[in-house]
């Protein structure tokens, strides 16, 4: 394929869709399924056969729409009218919503109203083809343009420009880190090596996110080009991308996706027409959180034990078998695309002074409508759970929302209106992270949430630094006796102190972040653990704790994990 | 080779290029504690006591890992870096069953000599107190796993020197094990050259020659400074 | 000392430990004797007071805190001693003491008491003070002062600390003097 037939197969693709009657969108990813979309496929595929209507419309199971709490989601897309959207789609309302649908007749299942807010207020950059293509048809995201900012690149811009735009945009590393894409693109393309390497980082391992998973099966084509741009602008003509074990439809869809571009000649030996040659091979990890640290993920790609290495020298420098590495989060990559196409300038109109673009943030916990959304950086945090997220259920009291995971923290009540951006969710203790957020009411106790993220850590800390190592498991064992109501005031001093050993000293993010939802707890709820320690007593409720006399009952005592007098 | 030159504890200093911030230190006899690092073996950066300040770095950096540069600004020892080498001291020794008092290598033993001289001289955390056996199925040596600190010189010496990659690691976080063979028996290993490196570089009492009594076990580690110079200047070639 | 006329109130218990530590103080041989002119032993296995008394200047404690009687000690100890020594790696790190810590008590209490040979039966098990679910170091059940490490201490360890303190010195051990083990 060359940037001309590639543009011809896009216009071919464009009209086989406008000539149908009716396209029929189900969301077809692992959330929806889950709920049910694969019985309403079945229903709508025996329904067009029996009907024999496969001439006049399509189904198109697409990736994620975003209202993960509300699916099945199904979307009817008329040649001519309005498109509606239905929600908790079963197979009967789906059998006569299409029926109706094809004859014009009013359907009966109430859809969604046009304006919700939960689609109103978002801005998509990354997710705009989801909910649009099958990701298993590359026809389809060539339709949209998939592939034309890679053909442009290839044959109009150096790598220096690509890199220089890259810069302009302000996009800054998704993962959370939040370090400028282009500093690290420009590092590695100015890093002399007879070879270099891409890598897509898509391990993502936090307890409630799944942004990447839902980028890697809504819309795969735009990962793989991402990082073809990127194997241009560095110099590298092999390319990783790394998934966790936990992801078989992303690596399912990933696999089919990067044979589906070779063969059109998007990928592999002389990209589009060029003088380029990128391959991808795709690597699937074996369940460790860890590897989602960059250097972690590099020995697991190596075929070595997943455990991270001091940096520096940092990839970019020395990565993949010691060559150059850029190695940047599937988000990240999602990105460049729509940057290549539409220029920094455009990107950069969005978001923040600092965080430019767009979020993508996996919404869940206590909010009316969770499920998957892509903001403006600086939108504010009450923006994002009462208009996005409808608020919370039952009329739910907001306590807290947790971003980051197990290496962020808690944002309190007071500062919703602070801007979602890399720098103010620092400063306020958490961190923007890979994109999870978690809304809490009332009903969560702080220390236990901690103790939670610390469990967390301890279980998946790789083991090679004491600090981490065993610092997680002491933290963890003194925030068990809080919880559990043995603790005494010295613990909480012993706790902090090892919070910040462990921040200092640990190898790699994993420890010197596992300490934050302490750390940050403490900020902010520290009249909690007082609560548990002094009065033994649970605000939020959730805490069973122990109020046996110490020294009263020796036959009780005798029982105790810890037994300790105030020092 | 290229020399160059950075400053230590406010002390001018020179080095080779390419050698770490603690070969630099060592050759200057500035002493650094270290406990998974050992001449001769790759550097691993785990046992996080040779935390080291450099200036313009916000982080503590390891100094076996960690490069020294050409105006390099080491701080080696102050009061936060002392505190935490003895916090780091009482997590591993809070880790597993470190019963000086019955050990084979109590009196030799570089864990209980780093307490010793770093002044850490209790241990304000919850002693874990872990499941651990021992392995005794070989002939000549030893395992016992209540005493190992990870410190992983067994797995590099039997890799990187020895060639036989008989250690392994079993396991993450809190659960990790030194392994022999995928798990099996040490006695029943069919890698194992029974060479005794991996029990002489071993830093506790974790691994030891069969047969010693509380306090017998006495180990050398310089032997692998021989051993590698002896190969690189093919002494032992006809 | 400021007064020659009041002699320092020393103190030495016995918890959860094998009176090694004891032993190593009797070693003090001809210190004993000098360190009789400066001080009162007031409670201890060396001598016969049954109740921990008031007012201790200096209490050595040996062993770790293993049942709720040295609990009980222990707090007692503390509140009635100035200084509060960890003598000895039972009460410094639990050491032999709290190898027992990785075996629930119930199967402890079987395997001693009913299955092994011992000279006591099961009915003793009634008027064993309860044991603590893991077998602590001193300084984890009430705050400790001064930690003196060894199995047991060597005499010398001993004497340096003690000397240092009647000479209203800081206890200042040199690192072979501060080994475990």
């Amino acid at each position: 394929m060359n940037p001309t037939s590639l543009l011809k197969q896009a216009e071919e693709e464009q009209q086989r869709q406008q000539q149908l009657n009716l396209r029929v969108f189900l969301c077809y990813s692992t959330p929806c399924i889950a709920a049910g979309a694969e019985q309403v496929k079945t229903a709508l595929e025996s329904l067009i056969k029996e009907k024999q209507l496969n001439t006049e419309l399509e189904i198109v199971a697409t990736g994620c729409m975003g209202p993960c709490s509300r699916g099945p989601l199904l979307r009817i897309k008329p040649a001519e009218g309005e498109e509606q959207t239905y929600e908790k789609v079963t197979p009967e309302q789906a059998r006569e919503i299409l029926l109706h649908s094809i004859e014009q007749r009013p359907v009966e299942t109430e859809a969604l109203p046009a304006d919700l807010p939960f689609f109103a207020r978002q801005t998509r950059i990354v997710l705009s083809n989801n909910g649009e293509i099958d990701p298993e048809k590359i026809e389809h995201c060539i339709a949209r343009g998939a592939y034309s900012a890679l053909a442009h690149v290839l044959h109009e811009m150096s790598p220096e420009e690509v890199c220089n735009e890259i810069k302009n945009s302000g996009l800054r590393g998704r993962g959370g880190g939040g370090y400028p894409a282009g500093v690290k693109w420009n590092l590695v393309r100015k890093s002399p090596a007879d070879r270099k390497y891409v890598v897509a980082n898509g391990d993502e391992g936090d307890p409630g996110a799944y942004m990447d998973r839902t980028i890697m099966e809504s819309d795969p084509h735009r990962v793989l080009e991402g990082m073809a741009i990127a194997g241009y602008a560095v110099g590298a003509e092999q390319g990783y991308i790394y998934v966790r074990g936990e992801y078989p439809l992303a690596a399912a869809r990933l696999v089919k996706a990067i044979k589906a571009a070779e063969r059109r000649g998007l990928l592999g030996s002389r990209v589009l027409g060029s003088n380029f040659n990128f391959r991808i091979d795709l690597r699937v990890g074996a369940g460790a959180f860890v590897c989602g640290e960059e250097t972690a993920l590099m020995t697991s790609i190596m075929g070595r034990r997943g455990q991270p290495v001091p940096r520096p020298p940092y990839p970019a420098q020395s990565g993949l078998w010691g060559y150059p590495t850029l190695i940047n989060n599937v988000e990240s990559f999602a990105n460049v695309a729509p940057i290549m196409e539409k220029g920094a300038d455009w990107f950069a109109s969005f978001g923040t002074d600092k965080s430019k673009g767009t979020k993508v943030f996996a919404l869940c916990g206590e909010v009316v409508n969770s499920g998957l959304i892509e903001v403006p950086m600086g939108i504010s945090l009450r923006d994002i759970v009462f208009e996005i997220g409808g608020g919370l259920p039952d009329g739910g009291k907001f306590k807290a929302a947790q971003t980051g995971g197990p290496s962020g923290g808690c944002i309190p009540a007071e500062f919703l209106d602070t801007p979602v951006d890399y720098e103010s969710l620092k400063e306020l203790g958490s961190i923007m992270g890979s994109g999870g957020l978690i809304v809490m009411n009332e009903t969560s106790c702080m220390p236990d949430v901690a103790k939670f993220f610390m469990e967390f850590c301890l279980d998946e800390s790789c083991g090679k630094c004491v600090s981490c190592r065993v610092g997680t498991v002491e933290m963890y064992e003194l925030l068990k006796r809080i919880t559990d109501g043995s603790a005494m005031l010295t613990d909480l001093e012993i706790l902090e102190e090892l919070c910040e050993l462990v921040q200092e000293t640990s190898l790699c993010g994993l420890g010197m972040t596992a300490p934050n939802p302490v750390l940050n707890t403490l900020k902010y709820y520290r009249d909690e653990y007082l609560a548990h320690i002094e009065n033994k007593s649970c605000p939020a409720g959730v805490c069973q704790l122990d109020q046996i006399p110490l020294m009263k009952l020796p036959e009780h005592a005798a029982e105790r994990a810890v037994f300790k007098e105030e020092r | 080779m290229p020399v160059i030159t950075l400053t230590i504890d406010d002390e001018l200093v020179s080095a080779r290029a390419g050698q770490s911030i603690l070969e630099a230190c060592r050759e200057h006899g500035i002493k650094i504690p270290t406990l998974c690092n050992l001449d001769g073996l790759s550097a691993r950066g785990g046992c996080r006591l040779c935390l080291v300040e450099v200036a313009g770095n916000p982080r503590l950096l390891p100094a076996c890992t960690t490069e020294a540069l050409e105006n390099m600004v080491v701080t080696t020892h102050n009061e936060k870096i002392d505190r935490y080498r003895r916090m780091i001291l009482e997590l591993t020794f809070a880790e597993r069953n470190h019963t000086c008092a019955v050990c084979v290598s109590n009196q030799h033993c570089e864990l209980q000599t780093l307490a010793a001289e770093l002044g850490m001289d209790h241990v304000r955390y919850d002693y874990l107190n872990p499941e651990l056996g021992l392995d005794t199925s070989h002939a000549r040596y030893g395992v016992d796993h209540n005493r190992c600190v990870l410190c992983l010189r067994c797995v590099r010496v039997c890799d990187e020197v020895e060639g036989a990659h008989t250690w392994d690691v079993k396991g993450r976080g809190i659960e990790s094990r030194v392994i022999t063979d995928l798990n099996r028996p040490w006695g029943d290993s069919e890698s194992c050259t029974e060479c005794g490196k991996c029990v002489e570089v071993c830093p506790t009492g974790a691994l030891f020659d069969k047969g010693s009594a509380v306090a017998e076990m006495k180990k050398e580690a310089s032997f692998l400074r021989r051993i590698l110079d002896g190969r690189e200047k093919n002494e032992w070639r006809r | 000392m400021s007064q020659n006329s009041k002699k320092v109130r020393l103190a030495t218990a016995w918890l959860g430990g094998c009176s090694g530590c004891h032993m190593s103080f009797l070693d003090l041989d001809e210190l004993l004797i000098e360190l009789i002119e400066k001080v009162d032993i007031v409670y201890g296995p060396l001598v016969d007071h049954k109740e921990f008394p008031e007012d201790v200047d200096i209490c050595l404690v040996e062993g770790a805190v293993t049942n709720v009687e040295n609990l009980e000690l222990a707090r007692q100890i503390r509140t009635n001693s100035k200084i509060v020594i960890s003598f000895g790696d039972c009460a410094v790190t639990g050491n032999v003491t709290s190898m027992r810590n990785r075996i629930p008590i119930k199967d402890l209490l079987t395997a001693v008491y009913h299955e092994a040979q011992a000279p006591i039966g099961a009915e003793s098990l009634k008027v064993l003070p309860a044991l603590l679910k893991k077998a602590l170091p001193l300084h984890q059940a009430i705050k400790v002062d001064l930690y003196l490490p060894g199995c047991p201490p060597d005499p010398e360890r001993i004497a340096t600390a003690v000397t240092a303190l009647l000479e209203g010195r800081e206890v200042e051990l040199a690192p072979q003097m501060r080994t475990f083990g």
